[in-house]
């Protein structure tokens, strides 16, 4: 079991970093290449070859980015192929088409219309040119979709049955799949989380160049543009962020306690604007759980169900099975306890329609699989000895999700004041200060993109796939070492591609102030 | 048919116009190359094989495999 583990947590953390890593580049280039698109519509609508200089630049720092970022992703595929092969095999062709779909979409759209984008330029008419740019921004977002209806799936498994004979689960309805509601919120909303970031990464650049009174005019048209299209992106992060919370009320209820370290939730439940986890603290036990708390009354009730005086139940509660229905009745559903009775049971179900299949006795095998499919809506709380197993990492998921808050607010001040000093104290924008704090907050988008996705994918742990498989048993019969290995060579060279991809960057930012870029080559 | 020659030479020409054109993207380029050889070449190659897909013949024999590892193998409870 300890050797388990240790493939277990190591084969996560691989996962983690080379997600965190493709991470890095995919939020960049989906935000990038619609400021991109943008600023070429106003060269088209306005004839201004200074626009064009503008637009070649950024997209220049577009393609970069993709260049560094792209196949990154890929790693991901064969872990999934050889640490998670168990996974890789129930989730079945759920996975299959998305990704399928994906590869296609991001093929034939993305490597046509930007090879148009960047070969483009005089050899084919502006319109045609703009046209390929908004293009590519939308294969870029329809790539993400797919994925991120892949991981929705994770979270929210619908729209498929599980069938015993093959081991997997088989799709029977595409549409339940391809709308579920935690995929819409969540491909919204990593969306507009990128326009946010690739927002601040422009702001961040022509505040540098302001810095340097280099290439000032441009620098400004471009830090306008940024702020508004930040703000705008701000203002739909929020949107999806708010309809986000819902579905994770709704879905993954464990992971909203996490989030808020809420072990015994209650009618017109407060939300912790800021606190410390106690790391003492376990389910049943009558510690605080939360130290130097300052709270928002009723605020986790309105965020999680549009409702101040409804019910959010915490830790305890779930694990108990107990609600407070509207009517402010106390109702007990089923407890985690009896969870893990019904999924011992479809795992030992399983087992003996194996005997039976092995046996060749198809009656045998028929009532093995009617109690698999009786019991399977709980199938992973079958490999749970005890329902404190069932929750997430607290003080990770409740820190990353103030990091994400905190970051996002700060964010959201920034694009409000930016766009105030563009038009009201245009002064300002000559002050070292000022781009200064440009320059700094780039790291911040980054810090607060990657905290949401740790709150995402810790908060759903001990799941692999929400309630049906939990990670440990997600994972190949490998060793720990092969593992270890292949972790510290993604370290190193994640370290050194990265290394490369700024230095990159940051050579031809530098050429930048020491050119015009308004002044198209 | 000699309109759809043309068309295909045109295409072809841009993207060879296109690559020669290039500056900050031979880099890219090169960079991107090494990136999938040390991915394909080395990675799969020699770390990352697929678990099921070797070492057995069909689909009934990995679902039977990852039915005893979900039921009694590696992640047993007890």
């Amino acid at each position: 079991m300890n050797d388990l583990l240790g493939v277990v947590d190591w084969s996560r953390a691989q996962f983690a970093l080379t997600a965190m890593y493709h991470w890095l580049f995919v939020p960049l280039t989906i935000g990038l290449s619609v400021i991109v698109a943008i600023m070429e519509s106003i060269y088209v609508r306005t004839g201004d070859t200074k626009w064009k200089g503008i637009t070649k630049f950024w997209m220049t720092l577009f393609g970069i980015n993709f260049a560094c970022g792209v196949a990154t992703g890929i790693i991901l595929e064969f872990e999934f192929g050889t640490n998670w092969s168990n996974y890789s095999w129930f989730v079945g062709d759920i996975f299959g088409a998305p990704l399928a779909i994906e590869g296609i979409v991001a093929f034939f759209m993305e490597a046509t219309f930007i090879a148009v984008m960047f070969f483009g330029w005089n050899k084919v008419s502006r319109r045609f040119h703009l046209t390929a740019t908004w293009l590519t921004a939308a294969g870029v977002s329809l790539s993400a979709l797919w994925i991120l209806v892949a991981n929705a799936w994770m979270q929210n498994p619908v729209g498929m049955v599980f069938d015993p004979e093959q081991m997997r689960n088989v799709m029977d309805n595409f549409t339940e799949v391809a709308f579920n509601s935690v995929a819409m919120n969540k491909f919204f909303h990593a969306v507009f989380s990128g326009w946010v970031l690739a927002a601040v990464f422009v702001i961040g650049v022509s505040s540098w160049l302001l810095w340097r009174k280099s290439n000032v005019d441009a620098a400004r048209k471009s830090l306008r543009i940024a702020s508004w299209f930040g703000l705008a992106g701000m203002i739909m992060t929020l949107w999806t962020g708010d309809g986000s919370a819902v579905e994770v009320a709704r879905v993954q209820p464990m992971k909203l306690a996490a989030m808020e370290g809420l072990y015994d939730g209650n009618v017109g439940q407060s939300l912790v604007a800021v606190g410390f986890v106690n790391p003492d603290k376990k389910p049943g036990d009558n510690l605080e759980a939360i130290k130097g708390e300052i709270s928002i009354p009723y605020g986790l009730s309105i965020l999680a169900n549009h409702d101040p005086n409804s019910f959010v139940p915490g830790i305890n509660d779930l694990i108990e099975g107990r609600t407070i229905t509207a009517d402010g009745d106390t109702v007990y559903g089923d407890s985690y306890a009896d969870r893990i009775v019904m999924g011992k049971a479809a795992r030992e179900a399983l087992a003996r329609y194996a005997e039976a299949k092995s046996s060749g006795d198809t009656a045998a095998m028929s009532r093995a699989m009617d109690d698999v499919m009786a019991n399977f809506k709980y199938f992973g709380y079958g490999y749970l000895d005890s329902a404190e197993e069932a929750v997430p990492p607290v003080a990770l998921t409740f820190y990353s999700f103030r990091v994400m808050v905190m970051a996002g607010g700060y964010l959201l001040l920034l694009f409000i004041a930016l766009i105030f000093i563009c038009y009201r104290r245009k002064a300002v924008l000559e002050k070292p200060w000022l781009h200064w704090l440009g320059i700094i907050s780039v790291p911040v988008v980054w810090i607060c993109s990657q905290a949401g996705w740790i709150v995402a994918e810790v908060g759903r742990q001990p799941w692999v796939i929400q309630d049906l498989m939990p990670t440990r048993a997600a994972i190949s019969g490998i060793t720990t070492g092969s593992v270890q290995l292949t972790f510290w060579i993604f370290a190193v060279l994640f370290t050194m591609l990265l290394a490369a991809e700024i230095s990159i960057m940051l050579r031809y930012i530098g050429r930048a102030s020491h050119k015009n870029i308004e002044q198209p080559e | 048919m000699s309109k759809l020659s043309d068309h295909i030479t045109s295409v072809i020409r841009f993207y060879i116009e296109g690559f020669r054109g290039m500056t900050i993207g031979r880099s890219l380029w090169l960079l991107i190359i090494i990136k999938l050889f040390i991915m394909f070449a080395i990675l799969k190659l020699f770390f990352f094989p697929d678990m099921l897909g070797s070492g057995y013949d069909n689909d009934e024999q990995r679902a039977d495999a990852v039915r005893r590892a979900l039921t009694i193998d590696n992640v047993t409870t007890n």
